[in-house]
Order: structure tokens, then C-alpha cells, then sequence
């Protein structure tokens, strides 16, 4: 039996960064709002304890804060040809869970994707010619840069993001990224200190005329108080950030920018610990009628809605798209149907240089505390010559000191014993790693949908994942993995290795949460779930809010421009939606 | 005379005793709660670590002690670095890790069908942890039985022992029809390493052993004064989230 409850005007699916986004956005409309969350309420006092929040074998290694599989988990493949079977453990990518979600744990690298990411096909195909891009199904965004910018200055000024400008309004910024769209201000706050990691890399990288620049991060440099009045603290370094909840209220996150003001507000509720089973649509298909979720005793609820938001992470938005029926799953095959498509990853690389006369104290790090150069990421280096398009940030962010998993030992070292031992002292402090993060362009043949046999504890499909790097990212991914060879050298230690990344997407070693794609956004409602404001084509009063828009992924952590699409999306309900409830912002 | 205060209850204990319907779940009851109007918080309601007391077994069998603990002094021998696996309480460590959720696989995906899988998809058999160890330690001590003069794994030289996890390593000897024995020594490699570098509290890591051999210090949580002191040793000795050994007057 289903309880019918009470209308909202407005009910969210997730209560993580873009759900309190749209939910204060909504609610200072003076709209009734309603989140559901499928994990527990957290708070920084009580869940993110500083008496034991650094706990890296609770924490990191048996993920405490993380999605566990036994409530959802997904099926992988590489290729159609293979059966896709449950990653039974999440290894690859680890979804978030419970308020906050994702952005709990997040390492805070703070990006904005560049013009010429939201222009992609058309850049691309102007630059180089359409022969250039045959093999990807790159796409258009639906918007510019410039209609982006404010949105991405709230998400910073909102998050107190730490960093250096390079281009304001044209002007290009002295130690900023060199290589950024215009912006129309500074960071809110200055960078943050430097370890002695990236300060070397900064200068190594300088002396080979490349343009190293102080990491954007949501770890505060400062003492910070946001535009919503909500105090922060300054960030004390303490290794501990991703996987981890901040106990000194120095990370950005939904609990530590959001939450204190929105759940002062009569308007809003959150219930927690209650999994959305779907959203139910009418009888038409294409007006949502609310959702329908289940609490912890396994009771049914339906919570009526004038409008739903899915701000879940982009593989649940997408996958609760496909269990209620919005929009038309994609095919491989034919091609048709876009819910489901470009699903799209990171392609990354490492390097490790080790040393004899140097000690990094790994352990005085933060997240997002490094250099990074953009010489090689995006389309700032000209492809005319190249076999690939995309590109790759250089990232020097060295994390943690965190011995159970960061105990970097040169190429042949014996895992244990007497010799593992010796080579693993002596490696500890004198490792430096950096790495590239890459572009993952989207292909016909990656893609997501619904698994035919593994289901999850109500007997739901399970999502399927099938993935693997596309030739044109691994040719992109070599390239750099070159670059980073000529670092590395550049370094002058004892010794280097270069970590590559090879066809056969693993889902067992950790690489990224960095999920996109499946209910991407764009002009056409032919290849795209979503339109320019993230309004399903399908049932208009539905938004999916998250990197699930993301046409394609760029070299560059998704975070900010997650945040600055639910800043965005909620100015398109404010000033436009409500004017004309439940009709499509965009007519196809 | 050791003191200790009368164990906490858990925040869903005590959310469930005074304030929230609770509402039970299959396997851990959780609870379903609304929220609104301000920012919920509750005196004792944060979920600390329990701390594991070394001093009897919960899983292990005497034999398999005997067994494991010849193992985890092999993967992290005595020597000038640091004290072995045994005496830092790496097998403590994975009894309780064993005994708990770990052990029984409660977080993960466990639902059927198993097929055989590829490399890249990850583990794909039903055993847990827990029935891994049961088999594996068994298998190990009737190979060495079969193969090394009747005697048991710990009775061999740490040579000889040396020999066998090489030889397990890389696959070379079978110890069991279902367990692969390349992947249990995986287990147990993976296992011994967690227990001898996580914070103390777990039962491995005895007095910050392996931090201090790193030169790791632990739970402090803030650098602020030497994050700009480039390439200088840091100066203070670690912590545990329990404290320090040389907080305690001998």
C-alpha cells in the first residue's frame, strides 16, 4: 500500500551539492520544497568528527561515507561483446551517499569548462574540419561561456573557492592560468600555501616555458563567510580530504555553504535515509505527477509535485530517467533514443619521480592543494598535426601521506619482505607524483542502460555500464604520458616512472568519480535528454541536475561546472519556468 | 586500574530510544527521519570508533593463529625498521576485521547469478573474506603437509615459508579447488598491510610502529605551521586517534 502524502511545489531527488543549490534557489522563491535523500543526515560535528574523522582505514579503505553496492550497485563492460556482471565492490568510481553526497568527500578542485568545450563540435569542426571529430559523437553544449560566467562566479563565491585569476575580462592575470575564458572577477580568496611538491613542479615546469598556476581550490586558504553569511574555516592541511568529511569546516560542501541557512527555512524539508523508487509520470507521459519512494520500513510513499528535480549523482539521475520512463532510452545500435548517451569518463596517467636528498612530508597536504598547467589540456594546443583531439591538465596535487594506500616504492620492488620494507622507508618522503587528467570523449559505443539480470534490493534493474577508452583518447592520453616523460626527466631524481593508460577500462583500481554524461544537455531533443536549461524534452517539469549533463567530460575535475549548471538551471526556473509552469523553456 | 566509562550508545540507539520511529530494515535498521526548520543535532549521537583489546579470538581458530601468524611475520619480517606483523598485532587486527562486516562481505553486492568474470570486472565469487581465510589457511598448512615432510607452514624456516608465499604469489602452487591461491595471497597481502598501518585502535600497528618507522604522524590534523618549511624533516612524533604511548606515565 502507498501512503499519499500532502503536495510540494517542489520535490528534489538527492540532497547533495545541486540539490541544496536549487533548493535554497527555489525556496527564496518562496516555492514549498521538499528533498529526498536515500542516505543518512550528516553534519560536520557529528559525522565529520575531529576526535577520529582522520581514520584512513574506516575512512578510505573500507569507505565508510560511500554508497555501499548492497543498496545500489551497477554492472560493467567493456564492449557490447562482453556480459556485463555487478561491480561488486565499487573500485573504479565511488558514488557518494547521504547528505552533502558526493561533495562530502571531494578533493575540491574547482574548474570552469572552457568555451570551447560547451562549442565543442562546432569549434572542433571549424578549427580542424568535421573529418577530424568521424569517430566521436562530440556535441554542442546548448551554451556559451559567456552565458556561463555568472553562474560559475556564484558557485566560487558560494563554495570560497582559493585560487589565482588569469583572465579577467580579457586581461591576462600575472601567475594565473594563463589559458582560462575571461572571468569577470578574482577568486574570492587567494590561493593556498604551497608544499614543497608542487613548488618544485612550478618551478621545473617555469624552466621549460610551460605555465604552471596555483590549483583552484575548496580548500579555503582563509578564514572565509560566504555570500548566504555561512563561516568557514581556513584549511590546516591535514591529508585527510578525499574520502574523508572536513572536520574543520574548510572544505566546501552542501553542509558547510548550504545547509545552515536553508534548514533554518519553514519552506524546506529533507527526509533522509528514503530511496526514490521513481518518478511517477500521467497518463500523457509527459508531465510528472511526483515520485514515489520507499523509508527504511519499507513503506511506500507518494509525495505529489508540482515540479521534480533528479539531483541525485549523474549515473542515479539517469538511471531513475530510464526506471520511470522520461525520455527514450538509447541504442547503440541505431543510435536513437538519448537517455543513456555519451556516457563518458577521465583518461588519466601518472608519474612518479623518486628521489635521494629531498623530503615532500606527504602528509601536509590538502585535496586541491597543488600547481596544475593547462599547456596540453583542451584545445589550447593546436591538434592540427596531432592524430587526436582533447587534451589533459598536469596536475602536482599530491593528497595525503596516508601509509595503508600512499606508499609509492620504485618499479621492482618486492611487495613484502626484508627488501619491501627498506625500498618503502626510503620512498616515503622522497617520492614527487603528478599526473594527467584527461578528456573523455564520447562514442557511439560507450553508453548506459538498464542491465537485464542483476537487479537491486526492490528487484529494480541494476544501471550497466559499458565502457572502455576510445582510441582517440588513448592516442590523447599517450601524447601527454609523453610530456609527462619529458617532466619527469626534467626533475632530475634518481629515478622516474611513467604510469600509461592502456585500452580495457579496469573498474577495480581506483581512477575517478568522475562519471558524466547519459542525460546530457543540448539543442536537439533528438541527442539530447535535456535541454540548455537541464529541462527534460520529455516531461518539462522535470530538470536533471548534475555532470549526467555533461555532453562530453574535459581534462578538468566536473565539480565547478556542476555547480555553476544548478545555478544556471535554477535562474532558468526563477526567471523564466515559473512564469509558464510545466512548458518546455525551449521549444524543439 | 584501568577505568572505563559505561559504553556510549550509538547515535541510533539513542535516536531510536528517544526522539525517531524506528523503522527496521532487512539487514541494519536504519532510520527514516524528517527534517525542517533547523539544523538537527543531538548530544551523543556521533558514531566513534570502537577500539579493538587484544585477548582472546573471535574468528580464528588456534590453528589458524598459529598459521597466519607465521604469515604476516614473513610479509613484514623483524628487522632494524620495525618490529614483525605478529608483535604489532596484525593477526588481532584481521580477527576482528574478519569477525566484523568485513568479513561477512555485508556491504557489498552478493546477489547472484556468479559467472566467471574478466580481470577488469572484479571479484565474482561468493566466497567472503571470511570463508577465503577459512579455506585458504587450511589449504596452505595440508600443501606444506603434502609437500614439505609432513609439517605445518609455521614449522618451516622463514626461508622455506619465504619459498611457499613466493610460490603463492605468482600462482604456482594450487591450495584449494575453489580458492584461487594467487588471489587469497592477494587477500592476505592486502590485509596484513591494512591492519600494520592503520591508526592503532584496529589491533595492528602496535605503538605506532609502522608511523614511526615512515615517520607518518598520524591523527594531528594540522600542518599550518610547516607546510612552508620546505624539505625539513617534521618535528613531533605521531598520534593515534587514542592518543600517544608517551602520553602515559610508565
Amino acid at each position: 500500500m502507498t501512503t499519499i502524502l500532502p503536495r510540494k511545489d517542489v520535490v528534489i531527488v538527492g540532497l547533495g551539492w545541486t540539490g541544496a543549490i536549487l533548493a535554497h534557489e527555489l525556496t527564496e522563491e518562496g516555492l514549498d520544497v521538499v528533498a529526498i535523500e536515500r542516505g543518512p543526515w550528516r553534519d560536520t560535528a557529528t559525522d565529520f568528527n575531529i576526535g577520529y574523522a582522520q581514520d584512513e582505514l574506516r575512512y578510505a579503505i573500507r569507505k565508510d561515507l560511500f554508497l555501499q553496492p548492497v543498496v545500489e550497485a551497477m554492472t560493467m563492460r567493456n564492449n557490447t561483446s562482453q556480459t556485463a556482471l555487478p561491480m561488486r565492490d565499487y573500485g573504479s568510481f565511488l558514488p557518494g551517499n547521504g547528505v552533502g553526497g558526493a561533495g562530502v568527500h571531494w578533493n575540491g578542485h574547482t574548474w570552469r569548462f572552457w568555451d570551447t568545450d560547451f562549442r565543442i563540435a562546432d569549434h572542433l569542426s571549424e578549427r580542424y574540419g568535421i573529418g577530424k571529430i568521424a569517430e566521436l559523437q562530440l556535441q554542442n553544449w546548448g551554451v556559451t561561456a559567456q552565458e556561463m560566467e555568472s553562474a560559475f562566479d556564484r558557485f566560487e563565491y558560494l563554495a570560497g573557492i582559493s585560487g589565482r585569476a588569469g583572465n579577467i575580462n580579457g586581461q591576462i592575470q600575472e601567475g594565473g592560468n594563463p589559458f582560462e575564458d575571461p572571468r569577470a572577477r578574482d577568486y574570492p580568496l587567494p590561493p593556498m600555501q604551497m608544499t614543497y611538491a608542487p613548488t618544485l613542479f612550478a618551478e621545473v615546469t617555469r624552466s621549460m616555458g610551460l605555465h604552471p598556476f596555483p590549483t583552484p581550490s575548496a580548500n579555503l586558504s582563509q578564514d572565509y563567510i560566504n555570500p548566504l553569511g555561512i563561516a568557514m574555516g581556513q584549511c590546516t592541511m591535514c591529508g585527510f580530504c578525499e574520502r574523508f568529511g572536513c572536520a574543520n569546516y574548510s572544505k566546501s560542501s552542501a553542509q558547510t555553504t548550504v545547509l545552515p541557512v536553508l534548514m533554518k527555512k519553514k519552506n524546506f524539508e529533507v527526509r533522509t535515509d528514503s530511496e526514490v523508487l521513481h518518478v511517477d509520470l500521467d497518463a500523457s507521459k509527459t508531465q510528472a505527477r511526483g515520485v514515489t519512494y520507499v523509508d527504511t520500513s519499507g513503506e511506500e510513499f507518494f509525495q505529489p509535485a508540482d515540479m521534480v528535480l533528479l539531483c541525485a549523482y549523474g549515473l542515479h539521475n539517469v538511471r531513475l530517467m530510464m526506471l520511470s520512463g522520461i525520455g527514450r532510452i538509447y541504442d547503440p545500435n541505431t543510435g536513437e533514443g538519448t537517455v543513456g548517451r555519451n556516457y563518458c569518463y577521465q583518461t588519466n596517467s601518472g608519474a612518479q619521480v623518486f628521489f635521494d636528498d629531498k623530503n615532500f612530508n606527504p602528509f601536509i597536504a590538502a585535496g586541491a592543494l597543488g600547481q596544475t598547467l593547462d599547456d596540453y589540456n583542451g584545445d589550447v594546443l593546436d591538434h592540427g598535426p596531432l592524430d587526436f583531439v582533447g587534451g589533459a591538465g598536469v596536475n602536482c596535487i599530491p593528497t595525503n601521506g596516508r601509509p595503508i594506500s600512499t606508499r609509492p616504492t620504485p618499479p621492482g620492488t618486492p611487495r613484502w619482505g626484508a627488501a619491501w620494507k627498506q625500498a618503502t622507508v626510503k620512498a616515503y618522503k622522497a617520492t614527487l607524483g603528478f599526473s594527467s587528467q584527461g578528456s573523455s570523449y564520447p562514442t557511439r559505443g560507450n553508453y548506459l542502460d538498464l542491465d537485464p539480470t542483476y537487479t537491486d534490493r526492490f528487484g529494480r534493474p541494476l544501471l550497466r555500464i559499458t565502457f572502455d577508452f576510445p582510441d582517440n583518447d588513448i592516442r590523447m592520453s599517450n601524447w601527454v604520458s609523453d610530456r609527462l616523460e619529458e617532466i619527469a626527466k626534467t626533475f632530475g631524481g634518481r629515478q622516474y616512472v611513467v604510469n600509461r593508460r592502456k585500452k580495457g577500462w579496469d573498474s577495480v583500481p581506483y581512477q575517478s568519480t568522475h562519471n558524466t554524461g547519459g542525460a546530457i544537455m543540448g539543442d536537439n531533443p533528438a541527442t539530447s535528454a535535456v535541454n540548455k536549461y537541464l529541462q527534460s524534452w520529455d516531461v518539462p517539469n522535470v530538470f536533471v541536475v548534475g555532470a549526467s549533463a555533461f555532453a562530453h567530460n574535459a581534462g578538468k575535475n566536473p565539480t565547478g561546472t556542476v555547480g555553476a549548471l544548478a545555478f544556471h538551471a535554477a535562474d532558468a526556473i526563477r526567471q523564466q519556468y515559473l512564469r509558464t509552469p510545466g512548458q518546455p523553456l525551449v521549444t524543439a | 586500574m584501568e577505568t572505563r566509562c559505561p559504553k556510549r550508545p550509538t547515535r541510533r540507539q539513542f535516536l531510536s530510544s528517544v526522539a525517531f520511529t524506528v523503522l527496521a530494515g532487512s539487514a541494519a535498521p536504519v532510520l527514516a527521519r524528517s527534517i525542517s526548520g533547523s539544523l538537527p543535532w543531538e548530544v551523543r549521537s556521533a558514531d566513534p570508533p570502537v577500539q579493538v583489546r587484544p585477548g582472546g579470538w573471535l574468528f580464528f581458530t588456534p590453528e589458524e593463529v598459529t598459521t597466519m601468524e607465521a604469515v604476516v611475520d614473513r610479509l613484514v619480517p623483524a628487522d632494524e625498521l620495525s618490529i614483525g606483523g605478529k608483535e604489532a598485532g596484525c593477526v588481532v587486527y584481521l580477527d576482528r576485521q574478519l569477525a566484523g562486516f568485513y568479513g561477512v562481505s555485508s556491504r557489498l553486492y552478493t546477489s547472484g547469478p556468479f559467472l566467471p568474470g574478466l580481470p577488469t570486472q572484479g571479484y565474482q565469487k561468493p566466497e567472503t573474506p571470511a570463508e577465503r581465510y577459512r579455506a585458504g589457511l587450511a589449504g596452505i598448512d595440508a600443501w606444506t603437509r603434502d609437500n614439505k615432510g609432513g609439517k605445518r607452514f609455521s614449522e618451516l624456516s622463514p626461508d622455506e615459508q619465504d619459498a611457499v608465499l613466493k610460490d603463492l604469489e605468482a600462482g604456482k602452487i594450487s591450495i584449494s579447488e575453489q580458492l584461487d591461491a594467487k588471489s587469497f595471497f592477494n587477500l592476505m597481502l592486502s590485509n596484513t598491510m591494512e591492519g600494520f598501518f592503520a591508526d592503532p585502535i584496529y589491533g595492528g600497528n602496535k605503538d605506532m610502529a609502522s608511523w614511526k618507522m615512515l615517520g607518518f604522524p598520524g591523527a594531528r590534523y594540522d600542518y599550518r605551521d610547516h607546510v612552508t618549511k620546505h624539505n625539513q624533516p617534521y618535528p613531533l612524533p605521531p598520534v593515534s586517534i587514542a592518543g600517544s604511548t608517551e602520553w602515559i606515565t610508565r
